[in-house]
């Protein structure tokens, strides 16, 4: 014990009115350095203590507001300056846009520094050693008793006084705690090898664990639930056919569900022939004709089919759809070039269903004859 | 720990120039808005709307604090809760600020006239809801129902001043909690249908929240004014400390952040969908000379209540508290006026004694109406259970 320094007398207290009673006493005398412990925190304790705010509040202020500073002038730099491009129409600098990355991005600083200023400010991280720790009086104030300590760094600190001021307050197990000089300043250092070496092996164990999960152990049996299916792959071979081949020709002579093939693909005079319209004329078809002429073919032939084209001479404009050519052609010639395309122009059978190509070449009708109108029309 | 042995609390009488100083602004007030009326009866009829809703936001929203205070176990409010308990008194004096303007509901909401309807393929399809039976209805239903709820939750605590029975706290949490979803779907439909049909085409489906939160802030802050006043002129119980004081500073703090954020919310999402039937409400209020009231609301709403309040011994300054407290309720009224007017004045901002006239009036009223209250009442609820938990209140 010779070597050992006094750090404090400590004393033991049952409950918590007796500690903050104990502890108005111990600051009324005029102790400066004394610590109080209690297992959970006491109301009225800072009063008791006279204790001045905490200064946390203010790294958080000054951290949050240099966050969103650096959060504003981040957002700017990249879409007003760097890299230019125009969202949704909004000016490159949109100030609303930011607010809520503004707000994230301070709450995010504030929160980080605040812990992190406890921890290895008030707190002091890198040394963890501290003479109260590893004693008596610690396991009883961690688990449910009420201790003060009051330090022999004191100015007031005189043995005989703390001792009958300590007996006063009604404390039990006064005692003294010593420290160790040279135990209480070691400090760990961040380039100590062991410490590196622990970095590098988590860092190669995390990294090899995850690895070999992701790689591996999942395709192994019986991790492999997902993985190992018995299906084929598109473009994989099979052992099943002859040829070797894992993707098949549909059966001859059949056809999928809701497909109807093309007969006259390239003769568009047999189409004109023998394709006949099965729609009758009537308004509801008459409109859907106009919805879907108006999306799919007005964009080049014009909403009169004038040839008027509003693409503003991005592809060649078709010629007009009132022609005596075009007024001549049966609809199954119309319908032919809407399936199968005529020079520029595709075809439009992923867009138009047989039946709305019908309808549309019902519109196309009603379009010539407005423009062309026979006498008979007038009565 | 020391604890308040017995709860020291006199009786006095509020000074007689309180009722003197009321009943001069009311009745100011009440001359200015009646020549009003007579002589510029559409203006005047937008702000009969506005102190309308202000004075819903201080009834209603001052329940609504008593009936949270029971759902959420509060002590430390229960001291004070007498304050918000008068000011809800206002509830009843609602049906009397809603009669002129039912007179004069034609000159300000335009899809009460049938041609307009008709002409109109929007408000064809609102009809249903936007009708003037229906509206009116509405109104006298949601004041009957506010009516009730104010009846029995202040009636059970006053009964308690003399019987001391815990009973009644029990009672009266299964009425606040009954009262709650009530709250909240007749104030979302009175922000609805006197707000937000001022300009029917446009919607908006956090309109209710807004004015939720602008009403608990103006009935918070209102409270806040009389409780300081009555606390530092000590008409309450001893022993109140300044954490009773922060904990209304935190409150209002933060349903100030809660109003910034769904202002925001509703900004946002207008101006990134960037529709023509959404964004017309915002430019109009970013025309002209509006442009000046927008950004002051942005001040006067946020910024100044969130500096003013931000730090602890801010909160807990029984002065900054008195000077944030009256911005924040003057503030409600800003707000109600920058969500009205500009439905009357498309131009630029009018601001006259028509404005004034009702301010004094709505002020004048708010004091008579405490002054009549804490005359027949207690001021403490002195047979609350948690009385004596809440003076020994502790942050």
């Amino acid at each position: 014990m010779n070597e050992k320094i006094l750090y404090s007398y400590t004393g033991i207290f049952d409950s918590p009115d007796a500690i903050i009673k104990a502890t108005e006493k111990v600051s009324e005398k005029g102790y400066k350095k004394y610590d109080v412990h209690t297992p959970y925190p006491l109301h009225g304790m800072n009063k008791a203590m006279k204790l001045p705010p905490s200064k946390l509040g203010y790294v958080a202020l000054v951290v949050g507001l240099s966050g969103a500073l650096s959060a504003l002038l981040l957002m700017f730099w990249m879409s007003a300056v760097d890299y230019p491009v125009v969202i949704g129409g909004k000016p490159l600098f949109s100030f609303p846009a930011y607010v809520p990355v503004i707000f994230e991005v301070t709450v995010l600083s504030a929160s980080i520094a605040t812990v992190l200023t406890m921890l290895f400010i008030f707190f002091k991280l890198p040394n963890n050693k501290h003479p109260l720790h590893d004693t008596e009086y610690m396991k009883n104030v961690a688990s449910d008793k009420y201790g003060i300590s009051i330090q022999a760094e004191d100015e007031k600190f005189n043995e005989a006084e703390v001792i009958k001021l300590l007996e006063e307050c009604g404390a039990k197990n006064i005692t003294a705690i010593y420290y160790d000089e040279e135990e209480i300043n070691h400090k760990h250092k961040i380039l100590e090898p062991k410490f590196i070496g622990f970095l590098l092996f988590t860092a190669l164990l995390t990294s090899g664990v995850s690895y070999l999960t992701l790689n591996k152990i999942l395709y192994m049996p019986p991790f492999n639930w997902m993985m190992e299916q018995n299906k084929l792959n598109p473009q994989s071979t099979s052992t099943i056919f002859a040829d070797g081949f894992g993707m098949r020709n549909p059966v001859e002579g059949t056809v999928s569900r809701g497909y109807l093939p093309y007969p006259y693909k390239g003769q568009p005079e047999a189409a004109g022939t023998n394709l006949i319209n099965p729609l009758p004329v009537t308004k509801q078809i008459l409109d859907i004709g106009q919805k879907k002429f108006d999306i799919y073919c007005s964009p080049c032939h014009g909403y009169n089919g004038e040839g008027d084209s509003r693409l503003r001479g991005q592809f060649p404009n078709p010629p007009s759809l009132h022609s005596e050519k075009v007024r001549t052609w049966s609809d199954g010639r119309i319908f032919h070039v809407i399936t199968d395309g005529q020079n520029v122009m595709p075809s439009y059978s992923s867009q138009l269903n047989a039946d709305e190509k019908w309808a549309v070449v019902h519109y196309i009708r009603a379009l010539q004859r407005a423009l062309n109108a026979k006498e008979s029309d007038l009565q | 720990m020391s604890t308040t042995q017995n709860i020291e609390y006199q009786k006095k009488e509020i000074p007689k120039r309180i009722q003197t100083i009321g009943l001069v602004l009311f009745l100011v007030g009440l001359i200015t808005v009646g020549i009003g009326y007579l002589t510029d009866t559409t203006r005047v009829a937008f702000n009969n709307i506005i102190i309308f809703s202000f004075l819903t936001s201080i009834g209603l929203g001052s329940l609504f604090l008593v009936a949270i205070e029971y759902l959420g176990g509060a002590v430390w409010s229960t001291p004070f809760r007498r304050v918000p308990e008068f000011l809800s008194a206002i509830i009843l004096l609602l049906p009397l600020i809603v009669l002129p303007l039912l007179s004069s509901m034609g000159n300000i909401f335009h899809w009460i006239h049938p041609e307009v309807v008709n002409a109109d393929k929007i408000l064809e399809s609102k009809a249903p809801y936007l009708n003037t039976t229906f509206f009116i209805i509405r109104v006298a239903a949601f004041i009957a129902i506010w009516v009730v709820f104010y009846l029995l939750i202040t009636r059970n605590s006053k009964k308690q001043d003399a019987s001391k029975d815990q009973l009644l706290t029990k009672k009266n949490i299964k009425i606040s909690a009954v009262f709650i979803p009530f709250f909240a779907i007749t104030i979302s439909f009175t922000a609805i249908d006197w707000l937000m049909s001022l300009e029917p085409h446009w919607f908006s489906t956090i309109f209710g929240v807004y004015y939720f939160s602008g009403s608990v802030l103006a009935a918070l802050s209102a409270s806040t004014i009389i409780i300081v006043l009555l606390n530092e002129n000590g008409y309450l119980v001893k022993g109140l400390k300044p954490d009773h004081y922060y904990s209304l500073g935190a409150l209002l703090f933060a349903f100030t952040n809660f109003w910034a954020y769904i202002a925001f919310s509703q900004y946002l999402l207008i101006w990134y969908a960037n529709l023509p039937e959404e964004t017309f409400w915002f430019l109009q209020r970013w025309e002209g000379n509006w442009i000046l009231i927008s950004i002051g609301l942005i001040l006067i709403r946020f910024v100044i209540p969130y500096f003013g309040l931000l730090s602890q011994p801010s909160k807990m300054d029984p002065k900054r508290l008195l000077i944030m407290s009256s911005v924040i309720l003057f503030a409600h009224w800003y707000d109600l006026y920058w969500l009205a007017m500009p439905n009357y004045s498309k131009n630029g901002f009018v601001l006259g004694w028509q404005e004034l006239g009702f301010i004094l009036f709505a002020v004048g009223l708010v004091m008579l109406v405490f002054n009549f209250m804490a005359k027949k009442n207690n001021l403490v609820p002195m047979g609350d259970p948690k009385l004596k938990r809440g003076i020994d209140f502790r942050l």
